[in-house]
């Protein structure tokens, strides 16, 4: 249960981040904490206990393994997170230069 | 809407989803006591019908191929935008050269050199042997990526945007990524859906081993490296846009 309520304290962590966030950076990285408590959360209903890596290389098959498929899509998700991260830097890099401001809340009009 | 208001509410709708949440989760399996048989049968069975030891790896680049393939293109249309959003109108900056001033001292030579070479071993290691022990292509390219890194900081940004030239890591970047959609492609031509592992699978063990999840994996790791070069060198220029493009 303690993993789950984790990833729980985690989401709510990065979405206090974001809504209380006054400036961009600071949102693009609240958002990245809000996502990485989708880690926890994938990791810990994958979890086992006693299981090991499912990596077969040096243990024999058929061993108590921890489930892979969560594992594989949590390397999706980071990849993914780090792109998204890349991108919505580069969009800040672009609001700053237009409008000159970081803030959210001096951005509220949409200017061409 | 006010900060003030928005934190109060806030406030009020992050309890109640925590709560929730909570209440949800009471309902999963107990933690560390995971049944699902879906992972369980993929665990079993990867090393003897796909002769991969590492079974991440083996879900990602084949039983569930095709959807690392559009990770894979997510990833390839995040970098296009992050190079679209961040490209320079003016490419005058580009074409003037600035001399390389700074020389590298000799203890900073004799760290350097050491450094990178072993870093890409590494992460030609990580990127090749992903099919058997933890790694594969993402983890591989990122470890490449860091090589170019610490060249651009031991050296300088010059020799570093030297490294990677634009167009030659578009173009790798490119390869990397019709790489995967290619072999994915090949098996129609037999007559088999797509992704399907159609190269001999080796022996077990082998670098050489598990069919098409060591070729897209090495697909992948081109891929990322490439990526990775590309969104850092973006950033950089627009960073050090003073530097590159001024006296």
């Amino acid at each position: 249960m303690l993993p789950f309520a984790v990833a729980a304290w985690l989401f709510c962590c990065g979405l206090y981040g974001l809504v209380s966030s006054r400036h961009l950076v600071h949102s693009v990285v609240c958002l990245a904490i809000l996502q990485s408590s989708t880690y926890v959360l994938l990791l810990g209903i994958g979890f086992r206990v006693g299981g090991t890596a499912p990596v077969f290389a040096d243990v024999p098959p058929g061993v108590r393994v921890v489930d892979p498929v969560v594992q594989a899509l949590m390397l999706t998700d980071v990849v993914v997170e780090a792109v998204v991260v890349a991108l919505l830097l580069a969009m800040v890099v672009k609001a700053y230069e237009k409008a000159g401001c970081v803030d959210p809340a001096d951005l509220r009009t949409l200017r061409g | 809407m006010t900060e003030r208001l928005r934190v109060r509410l806030f406030f009020v709708a992050g309890p109640v989803f925590f709560l929730l949440f909570l209440i949800a989760a009471r309902d999963l399996p107990p933690w560390g006591q995971y049944r699902g048989p879906y992972g369980d049968r993929i665990a079993e069975l990867s090393v003897y019908e796909r002769h991969a030891t590492d079974v991440v790896n083996a879900i990602n680049y084949d039983y569930r191929a095709f959807d690392t393939l559009g990770e894979e293109f997510i990833l390839f249309t995040s970098v296009l935008g992050v190079m679209l959003l961040l490209r320079r109108e003016d490419v005058s900056g580009d074409s003037q050269q600035v001399e390389d001033r700074a020389t590298m001292s000799e203890t900073i030579r004799t760290v350097t050199v050491p450094a990178v070479l072993l870093t890409l071993v590494f992460g030609f290691y990580v990127a090749l042997h992903g099919q058997l022990s933890p790694g594969g292509g993402f983890q591989g390219g990122v470890i490449l990526a860091t090589a170019a890194w610490l060249v651009y900081i031991a050296v300088n940004a010059q020799l570093y945007k030297r490294l990677t030239s634009h167009t030659v890591t578009e173009v790798v970047e490119a390869v990397g990524a019709g790489g995967y959609a290619l072999i994915g492609l090949m098996p129609l031509a037999a007559g088999v859906p797509l992704l399907t592992n159609v190269l001999p699978l080796g022996t077990t063990g082998d670098v050489f081993s598990s069919g098409t999840i060591a070729w897209i994996s090495a697909c992948v790791g081109v891929e990322v490296t490439a990526s990775f070069l590309l969104v850092s060198y973006t950033y950089l220029q627009e960073i050090l846009a003073g530097e590159i493009g001024g006296d």
